[in-house]
């Protein structure tokens, strides 16, 4: 997850606007290597909205849940070298 | 600046497949500054291809390195020592540094990872444009300051063509026609006399016509 400023209320200006670009590249690197870009997803928040961050997060868990293991995760299982963290990293 | 755009991850990917352990080489020069083949790109390519490998159940290994510059000597030699250590490189620096690198290191396989442009300036960030071709025989000073071998799609050199339309040209709506900005600018510039002093063909010999150039300087050697 990646959380950015609501739109038009950044301390950098237009860097939220930037930082969506530059998540937007990252679902296309992650599409290419078949990894599927769904992994990824950024929002726009402002400090005092808790109860949505809590929402989004949730929202977000359900789904990658929905989505299962990664072929990375699969493959270091598969591997059976992989630790415990990096398996939950993926 | 020289400029290039990534070469797409499924090429390279091909490229790699007979690798289990390469070199990503970045370049610290014009490619860092387009944004393509510095030392955050490095990073960024290759966590692509590990994880690309990964996914497919076959890991590589991968060092990573990013060199002041790719195409002067002195900068290729710290990578002697190791570099036949792994089976290929895969550089994203220019065609130039590239090639210089395959001439130093003759016994292991140079892949390029981009796609090398042309010379080039940043519009803003994220956009470069073209300016100029290398042509070797430069005449801005006639033209306002304005390329028209460059900036104009036929490189033509006595004004515009008949394609030229409300100041754009006839290959591209969105390209300006570049002896339609010359005249603009000459005017600007009180410099019309120029457009109407006819230029003698020009020599491309100096240009890629000529074969590969060299440069000789003989107060520096």
């Amino acid at each position: 997850m990646v959380i950015g400023c609501l739109e038009g209320d950044c301390h950098y200006v237009n860097g939220n606007i930037r930082a969506r670009a530059r998540v937007k590249r990252v679902y296309q690197i992650l599409d290419q290597i078949d990894i599927g870009p769904e992994r990824v997803r950024m929002y726009n928040l402002s400090a005092g909205e808790g109860a949505k961050f809590a929402a989004f997060t949730s929202e977000f868990v359900a789904q990658v849940e929905e989505l299962g293991p990664s072929k990375i995760n699969l493959a270091r299982k598969g591997a059976g070298n992989a630790t415990e963290q990096e398996v939950d990293a993926t | 600046m020289i400029t290039g755009t990534p070469k797409p991850i499924e090429e390279i990917l091909e490229m790699l497949e007979p690798y289990d352990d390469i070199i990503l080489a970045g370049c610290f020069g014009c490619v860092t500054v387009c944004r393509v083949g510095g030392d955050k790109e490095v990073q960024v390519l290759a966590s692509t291809i590990r994880l690309a490998r990964e996914a497919a159940g076959r890991k590589i290994e991968i060092k990573e390195v990013c060199l002041e510059r790719q195409c002067d000597p002195e900068y290729l030699e710290p990578m002697r020592p190791y570099v036949e250590d792994h089976q290929a490189v895969l550089s994203i620096a220019c065609g130039a540094g590239i090639q210089f690198m395959a001439e130093k290191f003759t016994r292991t396989p140079l892949l390029p990872g981009i796609n090398t442009g042309f010379l080039g300036v940043t519009e803003r960030q994220g956009e470069w444009t073209e300016r100029c071709q290398g042509c070797g025989d430069c005449v801005l000073h006639l033209t306002g300051g304005i390329c028209p071998v460059t900036r104009c799609a036929k490189s033509i050199f006595h004004g515009p063509c008949g394609g030229s339309v409300n100041g754009t040209c006839e290959v591209d709506k969105n390209v300006k026609c570049g002896w339609q900005l010359i005249i603009d600018r000459l005017v600007a510039l009180d410099q019309m006399d120029n457009y109407t002093k006819l230029k003698p063909y020009k020599g491309w010999d100096s240009s890629r016509d000529g074969g590969p150039r060299r440069i000789l300087r003989e107060d520096m050697v």
